[in-house]
């Protein structure tokens, strides 16, 4: 078992870690007393915004990573991805936890962020989404509980949770798949205001495969991350597994992309429209030159290509959810007369919200036993 | 030799009902209008975009006994440019405005109702959908679609804020409300508090030329057709503030446009209207089509609890067959 107790507590990065969260906290603190329209540029034409776009949307893509990882080493028992399933479902916890945050200022009531639980309307995907979160973010918990409950001795509630990690595992992955997919469901009702570029009834599975991809490379490049800040060493063998899932999904996920842009109009992409550049973009940063790296082994089995890979993956995945969110009503949007960029304070809230994340993993890797045994 | 269309039909009927058996299953089932639905027809040919509407939808609306506006303590919210000015200039539907008259106006903009040249009025607010997007999207039920009269009404002690309305409505019917830390979803509510005492929509009573006028939907799409019928330059006694007044002024008859908007647009709405330029010039979003949006993330949702089962025993499966083989790359004699 590797302590991190050696992990020194106040770096530099650390204290600019801690300014982000403090400052975040306080635009934070503000909009619970101002409402959203006096710290964002929300409009009555784009509702959502960029917390919404980057940090929850974005943030749940990232979080895939957890619920793949578990399914590889639980549900398919492939031991070899062992020493990265602690950090990975970590990940994924804090990831939603974070997105969590960001919906509870995002929305226009935040304490009344647990109605859905108890008002049901089963026809709203967004209900069908708030009650994902909820039952995913608890079982994520649990699936990350044995760290803690190792670290303070508590044998019976480890053996306890070591019983029905299986079935967590099993009920995690179901409701991850499906929370992912949901969420790519929410834009399904609004193909008059959406660009065909990303509209198409198959949008909630190209948001699965799309966060499959991230997931992959969020695994990755932060255990590579955590190697270098953390010191501990990670098997390049796993890279390489996880670089080549994240060909294999990228290959279906450009096929399917290509279909689609057919479908809508190839010319629609090209017409030098901002829809159309940032679906380029979007596409050749996220997809095509990934996959034309991934495709020539030597790429793919060097570190260095596979941490480029994994970045670009990581912006165009973002980059995507962004333009569902934002770019693709932009054509709509601006008939109205209207524009949206994100207010400073948008990303200062966003900019603590994503730090105080990278913070809580720090604590979980010096305190917890986070990069636990191997096999 | 000619067809005629008699045999025309015969001979392609084989193929018809092939076609029909497969979009039968395509087609969902359109939604039936509630059994007291009432709503409104604006008629844009005779609308003289006094915007009486506007200022009393406002008015009643900002009444405690149920008004969509009501905010205690607050004067009814007129826009006006400045303290002194004395008009209520609304540009868009607001949080403030439920009801918007806007002008369309091309070229000379001298020709009444004509698409060149000419200028039309037009009235925007809630469509009042059959099947409303923004009932089906919200997660816990603030909108609702009333069983009876069909008003799509708010009940905000539920809203949490998501704006997934704003997001859904085809219209861009729902506002919200930006600057509170209380914030309220914003929308026409067909005065269904007036309706509730035995009156109807504000715009309707106070519209001077008949050119907004409620009642019963079945009766509103028969007075719209009728119109459509009319003859140009001929003279009809056009009902005002009801569909059933008896009250009716006589006019001569403006060239009409072939189409009542909201017979069939996202399958149907509880507002009508008629109008003599085409509706994507009068700021209609041509991308509108007669589905019924909330078919469309049924179609997803319906399909949930089949694939909880699946992937819940997919699940199980993998891990019972893979459970004591030696993953790739694991170390031999791993956990058995």
């Amino acid at each position: 078992m590797t302590s991190g107790q050696e992990i020194r507590m106040w770096t530099p990065n650390t204290l600019v870690l801690c300014c982000a969260i403090l400052v975040g906290g306080m635009v934070a603190v503000w909009r619970l007393f101002s409402g959203l329209g006096a710290v964002t540029n929300l409009n009555d034409f784009y509702p959502w915004g960029f917390w919404l776009g980057f940090d929850v949307l974005g943030g749940v893509a990232m979080a895939a990573g957890g619920f793949i990882i578990a399914a590889a080493i639980y549900l398919f028992n492939w031991k070899k991805y062992k020493p990265i399933g602690r950090p990975a479902i970590l990940t994924a916890f804090l990831g939603y936890l974070m997105a969590v945050a960001a919906l509870f200022l995002d929305i226009g009531h935040p304490f009344r962020l647990w109605h859905p639980s108890v008002m049901w309307q089963v026809h709203s995907i967004m209900w069908v989404v708030a009650i994902h979160v909820i039952l995913y973010t608890t079982t994520l918990a649990i699936e990350s509980s044995p760290m803690l409950l190792e670290r303070f001795g508590k044998s019976k509630a480890l053996a306890a949770v070591n019983k029905i990690m299986i079935g967590a595992v099993v009920f995690g992955v179901m409701l991850s798949t499906l929370h992912q997919s949901s969420l790519g469901a929410v834009f399904l009702i609004a193909p008059a205001k959406m660009s065909p570029l990303w509209f198409s009834w198959f949008l909630p599975y190209m948001f699965l495969i799309s966060a499959i991809a991230m997931g992959l490379c969020m695994v990755s490049t932060e255990a590579m991350l955590s190697g270098r800040a953390f010191n501990h060493h990670v098997d390049i063998e796993i890279y390489r597994g996880l670089a080549r899932g994240t060909m294999i999904t990228l290959s279906i996920y450009l096929a399917l992309k290509l279909v689609f842009l057919v479908w809508a109009g190839v010319g629609l992409a090209f017409d030098g429209s901002l829809e159309g550049n940032m679906y380029l973009l979007e596409i050749l940063l996220g997809v095509v030159i990934p996959l034309g790296l991934l495709a020539q082994e030597r790429f793919r089995r060097e570190m260095r290509s596979i941490m480029a890979v994994n970045i670009m993956v990581i912006v165009g995945v973002l980059v995507n959810r962004l333009n569902v969110c934002l770019f693709s009503m932009q054509e709509y949007n601006s008939a109205q007369g209207t524009s949206y960029f994100p207010s400073f304070s948008e990303f200062l809230v966003t900019l603590g919200v994503v730090s105080l994340g990278v913070f809580l993993f720090k604590m979980a890797a010096k305190h917890l036993p986070l990069f636990a045994k191997a096999g | 030799m000619a067809i005629n269309r008699r045999d025309f039909l015969k001979a392609t009927s084989g193929g018809a009902l092939l076609l029909a058996a497969g979009a039968s299953v395509a087609a969902a089932e359109s939604t039936p209008l509630p059994p007291g639905a009432v709503g409104i027809l604006y008629d844009a040919t005779l609308c003289i975009g006094c915007k009486s509407c506007m200022v009393n939808c406002k008015k009643f609306n900002s009444i405690e006994e149920g008004g969509a506006l009501y905010t205690p303590g607050r004067e009814i919210p007129y826009e006006r440019a400045n303290a002194e000015g004395p008009w209520d200039e609304v540009t868009n539907l607001s949080d403030k405005s439920l009801c918007l008259i806007s002008a369309y106006k091309n070229g000379t903009g001298l020709q009444r109702g004509e698409e060149i040249d000419g200028y039309s009025f037009v009235k925007n607010h809630c469509m009042h959908c059959i099947n409303p997007a923004c009932v089906s999207v919200c997660p816990v039920a603030a909108l609702v679609k009333d069983s009876v009269s069909g008003a799509v009404t708010y009940k905000k002690e539920r809203c949490i804020g998501c704006r997934y309305c704003q997001v859904a409505c085809p219209f861009g019917i729902p506002k919200f409300e930006w600057a509170s830390n209380n914030p309220r979803i914003v929308k026409c509510q067909l005065c269904s508090h007036r309706y509730a005492t035995g009156g109807y929509s504000a715009c309707c009573e106070y519209c001077p030329t008949g050119a907004s006028i409620f009642g019963p939907v079945k009766e509103l799409r028969e007075e719209a057709k009728r119109r459509l019928a009319l003859k140009f330059g001929s003279s009809y006694d056009y009902p005002t503030q009801t569909v059933g007044s008896t009250h009716r002024m006589p006019k001569t008859v403006s060239r009409y446009l072939d189409r009542v908007y909201g017979l069939s647009e996202a399958g149907g709405t509880q507002y009508l209207l008629l109008a003599g330029v085409p509706f994507d010039r009068l700021g209609f979003n041509p991308r509108i089509t007669d589905q019924e949006y909330p078919d469309l993330t049924w179609a997803y949702i319906k399909k949930v609890p089949v694939l909880i089962a699946a992937l819940l025993a997919a699940g199980a499966i993998s891990y019972q067959v893979t459970r004591n083989k030696d993953g790739d790359g694991g170390k031999p004699g791993g956990k058995s």
